[in-house]
């Protein structure tokens, strides 16, 4: 039996604002529990929620960047229903009137782009944490998050396999962290999503029954707990019996997902308008705003990339996939003249170095001004390629500036004809057997000559100096 | 010298002359308030605090405002700092603040002292002043009557002349049937005019703050201070704040005063109607026009009132889970049980059986009969008002069908009877508008009350119309025998 995947995704995006949706109290992450909290984040009698239009801002920035449709008049309803860390017993979302409608978002996979519709996405507040494990009988409860802004995004049921949900998810972080609306820490919580997948034979035009698996918080986990989604229900409609509609959990550890308990999400939210804000209205002034202040977005950057700084399509479309490395090449530009280099070492050793300790370039100790004198030093010769790689190394360990460990490891590179010839003069003059051998016809010796100079220098031989006068020599 | 029963004008004069401190009469207040303390008007008073802050304003002559030095009492639902704020429930029973409502701090920042917070219905829900935890508040003309409610306490508070004026809220009447009861003078401005930051929510969209006072004159003193836009409300109104005493001296000469044809008049108690058809004629001779206007849909008040208000408190009192602050059950097995025993203990019968109408109301398949509906029927009932208001400057019916009742002989076999005290009352809520009501007599000697609506935000006309009935009557002059107290 042929089956087919579908799979609609409701993203949750922590937006990047300094204070929260409602009240005036930090957003920061990692504070001490119950720091940012002040009297409307943890609900007491009598207070009453304020807007934060920044975040209004933020949500309508990411709905032109998807051609949506803004409602410039949303409103926020209640969501009711009881649990610890939710600290009014509702919480407030936007259900009738959301901010963002409609919209599309392009997806790669491995050899072609699909088009996901959006259906929606609204504003709404975080609720806060509820820790088990910490205190012995009893449970606490850490408010610092909750009323934190958050936009969910609802997909179409467009998405036919795990890959494409994560291709979708990768979109999404790279386009929320280019509109600079979130700052997409994935392992924080900034970024993540719940799943809706359901399964059908393949041709049948009704949609299966879904289940729902909650906060998936990784690429990795997108791909796997989907996976262990759709055979499980294929197994369970292959042995006759029916798929139940349900909410469940991956468990990382045991790479499955299982039922929530039904009592979790049984509930009548029992949404009404919050009676205690108006319609947010958003005037044409500030949607202009928006429009004029829109930052550049990814095909952007690589056009100019390509045509400002002469890059390859190829370099210019990675450099620009990646808002922080897009960011590091352009403060790296200033004083740098030979972008092309600039490029090879953001694609090669740096990208190589950041993917082996898993960070991002911003949580390295790499900053653009010594990476620029790097790229300088070896494109005015004062450094090989090669010590350049030795150079890069330890900047990486301690951040020093490459002029300074240049200076204190005597790493200049010889340029000087006459010091290179003196020191490939030596080399002829103590290896006469190879230097018969290579004259004979064994070329490959050249290798070894090379390698002699460069031992001799400490490798700071220029590559092109010895290379042109050992031919000179050897061909004497 | 007593100062029980005085007016605010005449405190501020004996103040002026020094004839009497803010310390003097902050003390006064405070023994009155303990010498009644049988009319239970009072769930805490702040004494301590009172007398500390009366002789600061006494050391501090700088404070010109009309309200420095005065005593004042304030509902038991705004939120004052470190004194105890309970609603009149067991559930916030030892509840204190950490913030200071807007309404409190501005009557504060104008120099009057808060000499205690006043009994109520539970979390505003009642009529009668009798679903407090702290028991019902005696009527100050009759012993073992109710003062109405639900800002029960406030308006025996000032009937009893123990403040001059006291603060209450407004949700379907609860400041103006008291006052009709008790014999005062009590107005719900528009919604919006006075900042909710700080007042304990019971319906959001229908909750107003306000003051209960000896005069109209008074009320305008209050309003005075209380109005005004906060960026911590953003419901409440950007609107400028007039002077409201500025006016109220004016002829109400060629006023247009509406007569609302859908209150079938003729079918309250004969007496009520006489005194109302009384007041009519003395606005005549005051000059006014009396028309009768009709608002078709203004018979559906009370079922939109009671769909409404109930959804709205269902999910304002869900912060009441014994988490956070308030009452906690012991002994419980788990967090749901932590619920349902802190709720089942803490709230009273009236509040539970507002939260299950309005959980109901707002439940999926019953939404769109009950609350959308009724919503819809809200904006019919605003609508008519507009249209009325094209015409008239105000409109006038009795504040309420009856006089106080006895304690116990309303409501306790069927609710619905004493949601039916709100008939008249709840319409101007539910459209948002400004309305009064004025004593204008007694049956039974038992006070009876005259209300005016006014169009938005006209909180002017009301007490310029109500001033001066006021000037040429004497109905608000007159103080109940407190003997048997």
């Amino acid at each position: 039996m042929n089956w087919e995947t579908v799979i609609g995704l409701e993203t949750h995006v922590q937006l990047s604002t300094k204070t929260k949706l409602f009240s005036r109290a930090s957003t920061t992450f990692g504070a001490s529990p119950n720091t940012n909290v002040n009297l409307i984040d943890c609900g007491l009698p009598g207070v009453l929620p304020s807007v934060n239009k920044e975040a209004f801002y933020k949500a309508i920035r990411f709905g032109m960047a998807i051609g949506a449709h803004i409602n410039q008049t949303s409103i926020f309803d209640r969501k009711n229903y009881f649990y610890a860390d939710l600290p009014k017993g509702y919480q407030i979302t936007q259900m009738d009137l959301p901010i963002v409608l409609g919209g599309s978002i392009k997806i790669l996979t491995d050899d072609s782009t699909k088009i996901i519709n959006i259906t929606r996405a609204h504003l709404e507040e975080d609720a806060g944490k509820s820790i088990h494990d910490e205190f012995d009988g009893f449970s606490a409860i850490d408010l610092n998050r909750a009323g934190t802004p958050l936009l969910e995004i609802v997909s179409e049921p467009e998405i036919s396999s795990a890959k494409e949900a994560v291709a979708y998810m990768k979109a999404m972080h790279q386009l929320v962290t280019y509109l600079d609306v979130s700052d997409g820490n994935m392992a924080q919580g900034s970024l993540r999503c719940d799943a809706n997948v359901s399964i059908r034979k393949s041709g049948d035009s009704e949609l299966g029954t879904r289940t729902e698996i909650k906060n998936i918080n990784s690429f990795k986990f997108i791909e796997k707990a989907i996976n262990f989604e759709i055979k499980r229900q294929i197994k369970v409609l292959e042995s006759g019996e029916k798929v139940t509609q349900e909410t469940r959990l991956y468990d990382s550890a045991k790479d499955e997902t299982r039922p929530m308990r039904s009592k979790e999400f049984a509930n009548d939210y029992r949404y009404f308008p919050e009676p205690d804000l108006l319609p947010v209205v958003i005037s044409n002034e500030e949607m202009q705003k928006i429009k004029d202040e829109f930052p550049e977005l990814p095909t952007e950057k690589e056009i100019r990339y390509q045509n400002e700084y002469g890059l390859s399509s190829y370099d210019a479309q990675i450099i620009a996939s990646s808002k922080s490395m897009a960011d590091f090449f352009e403060s790296s530009l200033t004083g740098v003249k030979n972008y092309s280099l600039l490029a090879n070492w953001l694609i090669g050793e740096i990208s190589a170095y950041l993917n082996k300790e898993l960070i991002e370039i911003h949580e390295s100790k790499l900053s653009s001004e010594n990476i620029a004198m790097l790229i300088n030093r070896i494109d005015d010769q004062t450094i090989s390629g090669k010590i350049g790689k030795s150079i890069f190394e330890e900047m990486c360990i301690n951040g020093s500036s490459p002029d300074q460990i240049i200076e204190s490891k005597g790493l200049k590179q010889i340029t000087d004809d006459d010091s290179i010839e003196k020191v490939i003069d030596e080399v002829i003059e103590n290896n006469s057997e190879q230097v018969q051998g290579f004259k004979s016809g064994k070329e490959k010796l050249f290798g070894f000559f090379v390698g002699q100079v460069m031992k001799k220098t400490q490798g700071k031989a220029n590559p092109q100096t010895v290379n042109k006068i050992l031919k000179e020599k050897l061909a004497k | 010298m007593s100062i029980q029963f005085k007016s605010i004008t005449e405190l501020n004069k004996l103040l002026d002359s020094k004839a009497i401190s803010a310390s003097e009469l902050t003390q006064e207040s405070i023994q009155l308030a303990k010498k009644y303390s049988e009319l239970n008007c009072f769930v805490t008073l702040n004494e301590e605090n009172s007398s500390k802050r009366a002789s600061d304003i006494d050391r501090n002559k700088k404070n010109t405002s009309l309200l420095s030095g005065i005593p004042l009492a304030q509902k038991d639902l705004f939120c004052t700092e470190g004194l105890k704020t309970t609603c009149s429930s067991k559930i916030l029973s030892n509840f204190k603040p950490p913030y200071t409502a807007t309404v409190v701090k501005k009557l504060e920042d104008a120099g009057s002292i808060t000499i205690g917070k006043t009994n109520m219905d539970e979390f505003a829900m009642g009529s009668s002043n009798e679903t407090s935890f702290f028991g019902s508040v005696h009527n100050p003309w009759k012993k073992g009557f109710v003062p109405g409610g639900s800002s029960g306490g406030s308006a025996a508070a000032v009937a009893a002349g123990i403040v001059p004026a006291a603060t209450g809220t407004d949700t379907g009447g609860s400041i103006r049937q008291p006052a009709a009861h008790c014999g005062i003078t009590g107005l719900k401005p528009t919604y919006g005019r006075i900042s909710r930051w700080g007042m304990i929510a019971f319906a959001s969209s229908l909750d107003q703050a306000g003051p209960l006072a000896r005069s109209a004159e008074d009320c305008a003193i209050l309003l005075n201070s209380m109005s005004g836009y906060d960026s911590k409300d953003t419901t409440s109104l950007n609107a400028d704040v007039p002077n409201f005493l500025e006016d109220i001296n004016q002829s109400i000469k060629g006023k247009k005063i509406g007569i609302i044809k859908e209150f079938n008049l003729s079918d309250l108690d004969t007496e009520v109607q006489k005194r109302f058809d009384e007041s009519k004629k003395a606005f005549e001779n005051l000059g006014a026009e009396f028309i009768e206007v009709s608002l078709p849909n203004i018979s559906a008040s009370v079922p939109t009132y009671y769909s409404i208000a109930p959804a709205e408190c269902s999910s304002n009192l869900s912060r009441y889970d014994g988490v956070r602050f308030g009452h906690r059950a012991e002994n419980t097995d788990d967090l749901n049980d932590l619920y349902i025993k802190s709720r089942s203990e803490g709230f009273g019968d009236e509040v539970k059986r507002r939260i299950l109408i309005g959980t109901y109301a707002l439940s999926a398949g019953y939404y769109d009969a009950y609350y959308k509906k009724a919503q819809q029927v809200r904006r019919l009932i605003k609508n008519d008002f507009d249209q009325v208001f094209k015409s008239i400057d105000l409109l006038m019916t009795p504040t309420s069908p009856n006089t106080a009742f006895k304690f116990e002989s309303k409501g306790t076999q069927n609710p619905v009877e004493l949601y039916l005290e709100d008939l008249f009352t709840i319409s101007s809520n539910l459209a948002g508008l400004p309305a009064i009501s004025i004593p204008h007599g007694q049956v039974n000697s038992l006070p009876v009350g005259l209300q005016l609506i006014g169009n938005f935000l006209r909180e002017d006309q009301l007490l310029n119309a109500a001033h001066v009935f006021q000037q040429n009557s004497d109905f608000h002059n007159a103080k109940p025998n407190l003997e048997n107290f």
